[in-house]
């Protein structure tokens, strides 16, 4: 089961705190273009040698055990295509439901992520289980609408009972330096949310530089995100270890900095056991233990559950598993 | 001044690719008198998991290929195996003992059996399938299916005749396979891998993984992504219980094709006999199918 806040924020809260914390009377893109300019630039050479060393640990045995459950937990199962059925929603909940019916005490996804319209679906088919509903909303993937559509497109998911929801920043905003539209829209998005809890994808396949990818985070917590998400799944590369290094960075610098603990959720491209368990060695090492639950630690994946699985088998019986033992999703 | 020996260190073939193995292993490889001749890669448990997962990769497009088509590329590993027919002949006279003369005439037959495979692709199913007599209005056609991803130990002995008396069969059917290569002769079996390699048998259809026979095959006998397993190079393996392995098998009824006995104890067959059928068959599944007759 997973806890959600249940503070509702205010845009006019939001300025205020980022003026307490930037130390400005007025939030103008002035002030906030000298705050994120002045954070320290990302060695990149040295944040890709410090995420590839870390994915380097061997994990095995019990610990293995332990870091395949504790990343099924992690797991926002997701589906975000076009072709989406009113049924195909309802056997990945099923899927949530029970996600081996080989052993039964495989543990269950933490979410459910689905676009805006099937939220009701997907609400409908996990009852009361615990399992969350996240929805895309503000025109995902490229978040290219106008405000009021973003908006509207929030609400209409909360109203559909969303517990969680991904919103997308707008990159070409945030590229052509106008940082305090990009804040407004999160501080609106946060405010339309309610208690449901806000993922910022920051896609930062499309943000170009590490030092845009710090910027992103910062300014995504300073507007109010719940969750700093990596990507869409639509654009390559998706998430990558050094990206989610800078980020993971980032929470554990902003927690220092105003108390508040922000969340981080890679997705797209995590796809292996071996990858997931790289993840949360990096999780421990760089933002620390108190990230290492599902409130904190998120991913977006589809088939990364299967490997999961496939692994757990493996364990579990000692003879390597194959497809044939998972469903087909 | 005399030149440097070139010594060569040998990997694995896996996906079309040649890995190292996953353990960073190696082992001398000797001649039948002793003498040293490369080193190999010692497969382990991980580079079968490897080949396994290659193989179910390419399972689809292979089988899924023209048994018109699947004759072609054997016809073409045959050509290709043959205008290397030096390297074999020296590589077999060293790793089995034989003279020149009689490494060259194993290297033919080699040759020879995959062009005899490579004519059976397209008439397995005229000879294994069938069009039943039923009473009712009823086309009833049953069709030979490959069975999915093979597991091969290949023989101990035989390095080169041996090792393509047992693949061919194998993928003739269009089923993809996990070679586990002669453990103390593995060169004619890497080189076999470079002619696969440049012939157009797509990636992952053969993985050969050089290793020690005892120590990698529990794990594809037991591995459920495997769906049958050819015992034949448990004869002479150091350490190798069939019975184990074929017990190992069952946990998810894979297809087992038992090694040849002699009193009990597997040897190996003699490979110049004529092949027949029997390795085509036992990695096939039949379908069976009912089609209404129109009038």
């Amino acid at each position: 089961m997973v806890t959600v806040s249940t503070t509702t924020h205010t845009a006019q809260d939001l300025t205020a705190q980022a003026r307490d914390v930037l130390g400005v009377s007025r939030l103008t893109n002035h002030a906030l273009t000298s705050w994120l300019h002045g954070l320290p630039g990302v060695d990149q050479v040295g944040c890709e040698a410090r995420a590839a060393s870390l994915g380097t640990r061997s994990i095995k045995t019990t610990s293995k055990a332990w870091a395949i459950d504790t990343a099924i937990g992690m797991i926002d199962l997701t589906t975000l295509e076009g072709s989406d059925t009113v049924g195909k929603v309802r056997s990945l909940c099923a899927k949530a439901l029970v996600p081996d019916p080989l052993d039964p005490t495989t543990p269950r996804p933490a979410a459910i992520c689905v676009y805006g319209d099937m939220v009701a679906t997907a609400k409908a088919a996990l009852g009361d289980s615990g399992i969350h509903v996240a929805a895309v909303a503000t025109a995902f993937p490229s978040g290219r609408a106008s405000m009021p559509v973003k908006l509207a497109d929030t609400r209409d998911a909360v109203e559909a009972g969303a517990d969680e929801i991904d919103m997308v920043i707008d990159r070409g905003a945030f590229l052509s330096g106008d940082y305090l539209t990009v804040f407004n829209q999160i501080a609106e998005v946060k405010q339309a949310c309610g208690t449901a809890h806000l993922k910022v994808i920051m896609e930062t396949g499309e943000l170009v530089t590490y030092d845009n990818v710090r910027r992103a985070s910062y300014l995504s917590m300073l507007a109010g995100g719940d969750f700093i998400k990596t990507s869409t799944g639509k654009v390559q590369p998706a998430a990558t270890l050094p990206v989610t290094l800078i980020m993971l960075e980032a929470v554990r610098d902003w927690r220092d900095l105003t108390g508040s603990q922000v969340g981080v959720k890679p997705a797209g491209g995590i796809k292996t056991t071996k990858d997931a368990i790289k993840y949360l060695v990096m999780v421990s090492e760089i933002a620390g233990d108190d990230w290492l639950a599902p409130e904190w630690f998120r991913f977006g994946a589809s088939s990364l559950l299967n490997d999961l699985i496939l692994q757990r088998q493996k364990l579990a019986t000692g003879a390597y598993s194959g497809a044939d033992y998972v469903t087909i999703d | 001044m005399s030149r440097l020996d070139v010594r060569k260190t040998y990997k694995l073939y896996i996906g079309g690719a040649f890995p190292r193995s996953e353990s960073g292993r190696s082992y001398e490889v000797v001649s039948a008198s002793g003498e040293f001749l490369a080193n190999a890669a010692m497969g382990s448990r991980k580079d079968v998991r490897d080949a396994v997962v290659a193989a179910r990769g390419a399972l689809a497009k292979w089988s899924g290929a023209t048994a018109y088509n699947r004759g072609q590329v054997l016809y073409r590993v045959a050509e290709v195996l043959e205008g290397r027919r030096a390297q074999f002949v020296e590589e077999v006279a060293a790793s089995e003992g034989l003279s020149v003369r009689a490494a060259g005439a194993v290297v033919d037959a080699a040759v020879d059996r995959l062009v005899w495979y490579a004519g059976w692709t397209d008439k397995i199913a005229q000879v294994l399938g069938n069009l039943n007599p039923v009473a009712g209005p009823f086309f009833n056609v049953s069709a030979p299916e490959p069975t999915g991803v093979v597991g091969v130990l290949a023989p101990q002995g035989s390095s080169l005749l041996g090792l393509v008396s047992v693949v061919a069969p194998v993928i003739a059917s269009g089923n993809t396979a996990v070679v586990v290569s002669s453990a103390a002769r593995p060169l004619p079996a890497v080189t076999f891998s470079e002619v696969l390699a440049t012939s157009d048998v797509p990636g992952g259809v053969v993985n050969i993984v050089t290793a020690q026979t005892a120590e990698v095959a529990t794990w594809l006998a037991a591995h459920r992504d495997v769906n049958a397993i050819d015992l034949t190079g448990v004869a002479g393996a150091e350490g190798v219980d069939w019975a184990a392995l074929e017990a190992e098998a069952a946990g998810n009824l894979k297809r087992v094709y038992r090694p040849t006995l002699a009193d009990g104890a597997p040897v190996e067959p003699d490979w110049n006999a004529d092949p027949g059928l029997g390795r085509i068959r036992a990695f096939v599944e039949t379908k069976t199918v009912w089609h209404p007759k129109g009038l």
